[in-house]
């Protein structure tokens, strides 16, 4: 294409989408003569240079439309949403014409009469007298018209685009010269005169055209809109009032905005990717360099090489700066789409935009853009309300959308914002279900915050008509693929009535990032620093000790469990010389970490990864130091492999893989979002189902009869020294983190030895802590608990078959209660009682009771399911389970006890279910209350005995009525 | 078939460079070799398809090593002495390993026959004919076809 007619294009193609942004704003002030004439002079640029290019089809729909806005700009039409209308179709037309100039680089065929003759029409009807019945026919031919002008704008806005990105900045002599050259209607002679005037006033003397004519433009600005200002007198006569102030700040603005145009001059985007690309290579080559240096103690390059890493470094940042751009670059078409989008729906619709100026890396910039839109558009479409609807619901008429950008460490925010309805949870779930995604069973054990995250499911549309708006086949699936794709990561809020809000968070940049080199199974790995938390040294020699749960690696740190994954096995790498690595193979280690071998000395490096919400510990062998790498995608036969996000060249020139810690958790079994959605699901489904599966802790201790105790109630493994055991009023207590920690021994005539290690299991309830002292962990078996055989011993809830052998389950209260006998205040063993099976709901919010009192209650014959929270026990009861009766906690957050009670027996279904209140207060007047809102009897927390009593007489009596 | 095979369906010669797997002597038009190497320093690709050696840095890229004999079904090479050739394809650059890279010879293209269609399949796959040299076969490795993993995973 001839470079002029490019040049062209681009720019005209970037005069139109400011121009849809003024003209938007020109409806809502239609006196900001400022702004007016901006508009104005836009469109007279396009004319002006359409003459000069010899392009006569463009240039009569510019004059016509020019004509329109001259008329306005002088007070002889009022701006009403028609005239925006009709002039942003004769934008369109523009548009669609260029758009086909790009193509062939020759005017298409056709004829624009009908348009400009509706222009023509418009600046005569209109300019003398306002003749409403005439312009009713008008906005319905409009109101189609715009329908079609937004499909069309919207792929015109694309392709003209793509012009643009070739070349971000604007100035052009040739176009600036054209737009002298270009003969204006008649107004545009006085313009000219004064222009003329101004440059004689300015230079004194007839300028050569080139250089001074540049200077020349934003003088000529200021005489222009002078008179304009003048005239205002006269059109004050509309409804609404002129800002002189606006209008004066305006001036001050545009004149700095030309000269600012002045100093930047255009560059295609390949030279700047070319650069940056050099920059990348530069900035490899340094690493190198100084990867050299630091060998070397004392060199002559030492200086220089300093100095050139410095050079270097800025140059990067440098480059790196010409490829950012204002997030707001992506977001300059939206104020037209919504303008069309509040007219299409009969919305009416204000967007806000904050941050508008927050820079991000063009690449970035152009991967979201689409996904905002449509984000944009959905809030538009779905999420505000008809305006009728708003007034009911005591809102204002107007729904408000909300952009905002903002720089959070190395990363942008954008939050888009609507007050409209929210998700409507209930269509959700329809739809879910519907769609074959869920089913209602699964919905009943997740929060609204997790039901609203199906959204992003792929296969899910909330619109249940497909509308001409949003519904274009693409989901917000697709809009969080493509955000995951660029490291980023969406996160979606909403409340019913209030509106929803979904946050992005994104890389600034993605050519660069700064990684941590690591050594696993001999070869190196770079994980990018953004996800790596913390680094860990783990040894037998420190407090950190990687521990084996069933041959699982975990780790403590600081109060909690941290998943291990050792890296060396995920990538199925061998080590040369055989064992070298630790913790591979599993038989010898699996005893190690609690048989108390003391053998293994060897370092291990943890890092630590957050993703999401969700970390992880990744062990390496060796931890080299941090590199800036560029990041390389990897060759198309290895993307299948999802560990890897690229590979990149080290500072000594070899290759490293970099890894995508999304992909290792993935990996390991904990997945992103969604997924982990269903696997919560079926976690709380598996807490939810009575007889579901429970993880056991299967130990030795007194005898050879296995030994069992939920998993979930042992806080940590522990390997006592026994030389540090203190022998204390007959029991023994072992310093424990601080604090003293009584040891039970399972067998009452068990002596401690005086030296070696002992495996405890170590149980802890707030601040308290207990050791139970065991022979062996045999292994984590995850069963059903079914307590077959009820136990008059001590100690003993029943035995169980547990792994296909016959187990004690533990009564972990019995020896809770041995090392602090206030724990629970017990009275005797609990003596089981099967009966019928009865079903139990045991709403309490801590998990620790929770898991204590299961088994003692599935002993005593019930059938046991749990809810961690009020809201819980009543989606299953909105589930449509039943229960026989129900126990329930009365210190909850939330909702408590009382306030669930009160619920429960509002409603219909569980109306007539029994239940017994559960609670450490049992003064008379709690005791009252509790009977006043409906519990049917009142159970002090720590009296098991009178728990079981308590529900067998409930129960009893529940029985007799019936 | 590529562009170059196309290309230079007009000379009546083509340039192969000749190398040696298993005794058995190859070749690929000289114009899609961008390099022969010796041995290079390789980094492993963990949890990737067995032929795939592993990675290098070519002056600031990088490139995918394949070992040629692996992808052929034979036994994986001695990595010491074995020499490699660096090829484009579809704008990554991906280095063969082979045994020995040998002489560049200028082959009459109306020479080119098919393969024997008894030939084993996997070499069939990757050839683009035979030619009768004077004391023995020169197969021609269709590398498009050898590098083309997505066809092969949907086979």
């Amino acid at each position: 294409m001839d470079d002029l007619l490019r040049e062209f294009v681009t720019e005209t193609a970037e005069s139109l989408s400011e121009l849809d942004g003024q003209i938007v704003k020109l409806e809502q002030n239609p006196n900001d003569q400022d702004l007016l004439s901006n508009i104005f002079r836009l469109v007279h640029t396009i004319k002006g240079t359409c003459g000069f290019l010899g392009l006569p089809r463009l240039e009569s729909v510019a004059h016509a439309g020019e004509n329109v806005l001259g008329k306005v700009r002088d007070g002889e039409l009022e701006v009403t949403p028609q005239a925006v209308t009709l002039i942003l179709q004769c934008l369109d037309r523009i548009r669609e014409l260029l758009d086909a100039l790009e193509e062939t680089e020759a005017e298409p065929e056709g004829n624009d009469q009908e348009l400009i003759d509706q222009l023509n029409a418009f600046a005569e009807g209109g300019g003398a007298t306002e003749m409403p019945s005439a312009e009713a026919p008008v906005e319905m031919a409009s109101a189609e018209m715009s329908a079609i002008a937004a499909e069309q704008g919207e792929t015109m806005a694309t392709s003209a685009e793509g012009v643009i990105e070739e070349a971000p900045e604007v100035t052009m002599d040739e176009l600036e010269l054209a737009f002298l050259n270009a003969k204006g209607p008649e107004e545009l002679a006085a313009e000219a005169a004064a222009m003329e005037a101004a440059s004689g006033v300015v230079t004194g003397s007839t300028p050569p055209v080139d250089q001074p004519l540049e200077t020349q433009v934003p003088e000529t600005q200021v005489p222009e809109t002078k008179p304009e200002s003048q005239s205002e007198p006269q059109v004050a006569a509309a409804p609404a009032k002129p800002k002189p102030a606006a209008s004066a700040g305006g001036d001050n603005k545009k004149v700095k905005k030309d000269s600012v145009a002045n100093q930047s001059i255009r560059v295609n985007v390949d030279v700047l990717e070319d650069l940056m690309t050099m920059a990348s290579e530069l900035v490899l080559t340094r690493n190198q360099l100084l990867q050299i240096l630091r060998d070397q103690k004392e060199s002559e390059f030492a200086a220089p090489l300093q100095r050139l890493n410095y050079v270097v470094s800025e140059l990067q940042e440098g480059v790196m700066a010409t490829r950012m751009q204002p997030i707001g670059n992506a977001w300059a078409k939206l104020p037209r789409i919504i303008r069309d989008l509040s007219h299409e729906l009969g919305k009416s619709i204000e967007l806000v935009m904050q941050g508008a100026e927050t820079e991000l890396d063009r690449q970035v910039l152009e991967l979201i853009k689409d996904p905002l839109t449509h984000m944009v558009r959905n809030s538009a479409d779905h999420g505000l309300e008809m305006p009728a609807d708003r007034v009911a619901a005591g809102k204002d008429e107007g729904g408000t959308i909300t952009l905002a950008a903002y720089h959070e460490g190395g990363h942008i925010i954008i939050q888009i914002s609507d007050d409209g309805r929210g998700l409507n949870i209930d269509a959700i779930k329809a739809k879910s279900v519907a769609n074959g995604l869920a089913t209602e069973a699964d919905f009943a054990s997740l929060s609204e915050q997790q039901i609203q995250q199906f959204i992003f499911k792929p296969g899910f549309s909330t619109a249940t008509e497909v509308t001409a708006v949003s519904g274009r086949g693409v989901g917000m699936d697709v809009v969080r693929t493509n955000i995951e794709k660029i490291g980023g990561t969406i996160e979606l809020s909403s409340q019913q009535g209030q509106g929803t809000q979904v946050t992005i968070k994104i890389p600034l940049t993605l050519a660069i990032v700064s990684a941590l080199i690591v050594e696993a199974g001999a070869e190196r790995f770079a994980i990018p620093q953004l996800s790596v938390v913390e680094l860990v040294r783990a040894s037998s020699r420190t407090e950190h000790t990687v521990e084996r749960i069933n041959g699982t690696p975990v780790l403590r740190l600081r109060n909690r469990l941290l998943p291990l994954v050792n890296l060396a096995e995920l990538m199925e790498l061998k080590s040369p010389n055989g064992a070298d690595t630790p913790l591979e193979g599993s038989g010898e280690e699996e005893h190690h970490a609690l048989s108390g071998e003391d053998g293994d000395d060897k370092e291990l490096f943890v890092v630590v990864a957050q993703i999401g919400a969700y970390s992880m510990g990744i062990i390496v062998d060796r931890v080299f130091d941090t590199e800036e790498i560029v990041v390389k995608p990897v060759a198309p036969i290895l993307r299948n492999l999802q560990l890897f996000s690229g590979n990149t060249i080290l500072g000594d020139g070899s290759v490293v893989m970099i890894l995508d810690p999304n992909g290792i958790a993935a990996a390991t079994g904990e997945i992103n979002m969604a997924n982990d959605l269903t696997n919560k699901k079926d976690e709380a489904a598996n807490q939810m189902v009575s007889h579901g599966k429970v993880s056991m802790l299967v130990f030795r201790a007194v005898d050879e009869t296995p030994k069992a105790v939920p998993l979930e109630l042992i806080a940590r493994l522990e390997e006592i020294d026994l030389s540090t055991v203190e022998n204390s009023n007959g029991s023994y207590v072992v310093q424990y983190r601080g604090q003293l920690m009584p040891l039970i021994c399972m067998d009452p005539e068990k002596q401690l030895g005086d030296s070696g290690l002992q495996s405890v299991l170590v149980f802890s309830d707030q601040d308290r802590s207990m050791g139970l002292v065991v022979e062996e962990v045999i292994d984590i078996v995850e069963d059903h608990l079914a307590v077959e055989i009820g136990s008059a011993c001590e100690g003993y809830l029943g035995t169980a078959v547990v792994d296909g052998k016959a187990t004690d389950i533990v009564d972990t209260g019995y020896f809770l209660n041995q090392a602090f006998s206030d724990w629970f205040d017990r009275v005797g063993a609990s003596s089981g009682e099967p009966g019928g099976r009865t079903r139990l709901l045991l709403v309490d919010d801590s998990h620790f009771f929770r898991n204590m009192l299961r088994p003692l209650l599935s002993v005593a014959g019930y059938d046991v399911v749990t809810a961690e929270s009020a809201d819980q026990a009543l989606r299953l009861c909105n589930a449509g389970e039943s229960f026989d009766i129900i126990v329930s906690d009365i210190e909850m957050p939330d909702t408590n006890g009382f306030e669930f009670a009160q619920q429960i027996k509002n409603q219909r279904r569980w109306a007539n279910t029994p239940i017994v209140a559960l609670s450490a207060f049992t003064s008379p007047a709690d005791l009252q209350k509790g009977r006043d809102v409906g519990f049917d009897d009142y159970v002090a927390k720590n009296d098991r005995e009178a728990l079981l009593a308590a529900l067998r007489e409930t129960l009893g009596e529940q029985r007799g009525a019936a | 078939m590529s562009d170059h095979a196309q290309d230079a369906g007009f000379h009546s010669n083509e340039e192969f460079v000749t190398f040696l797997i298993a005794e058995q002597l190859f070749g690929v038009p000289v114009l899609q070799v961008q390099d022969v190497l010796r041995t290079h320093r390789i980094t492993r690709i963990p949890l990737a398809p067995p032929e795939i050696a592993g990675s290098l840095n070519l002056r600031g890229r990088i490139v995918t090593a394949i070992d040629v004999r692996r992808r052929l079904g034979l036994e994986p090479c001695d990595q010491e002495n074995c020499m490699s050739i660096v090829t484009e394809n579809e704008g990554e650059l991906y280095s063969l390993i082979v045994d020995s890279v040998g002489e560049v010879l200028a082959l009459n293209r109306e020479e080119l026959e098919e393969n024997p269609a008894t030939l084993d399949s996997t070499f069939k796959n990757y050839s683009a004919g035979i030619y009768r040299l004077n004391d023995q076969l020169l197969v021609v490795l269709d590398v498009e076809r050898l590098l083309d993993y997505g066809q092969r995973r949907v086979a």
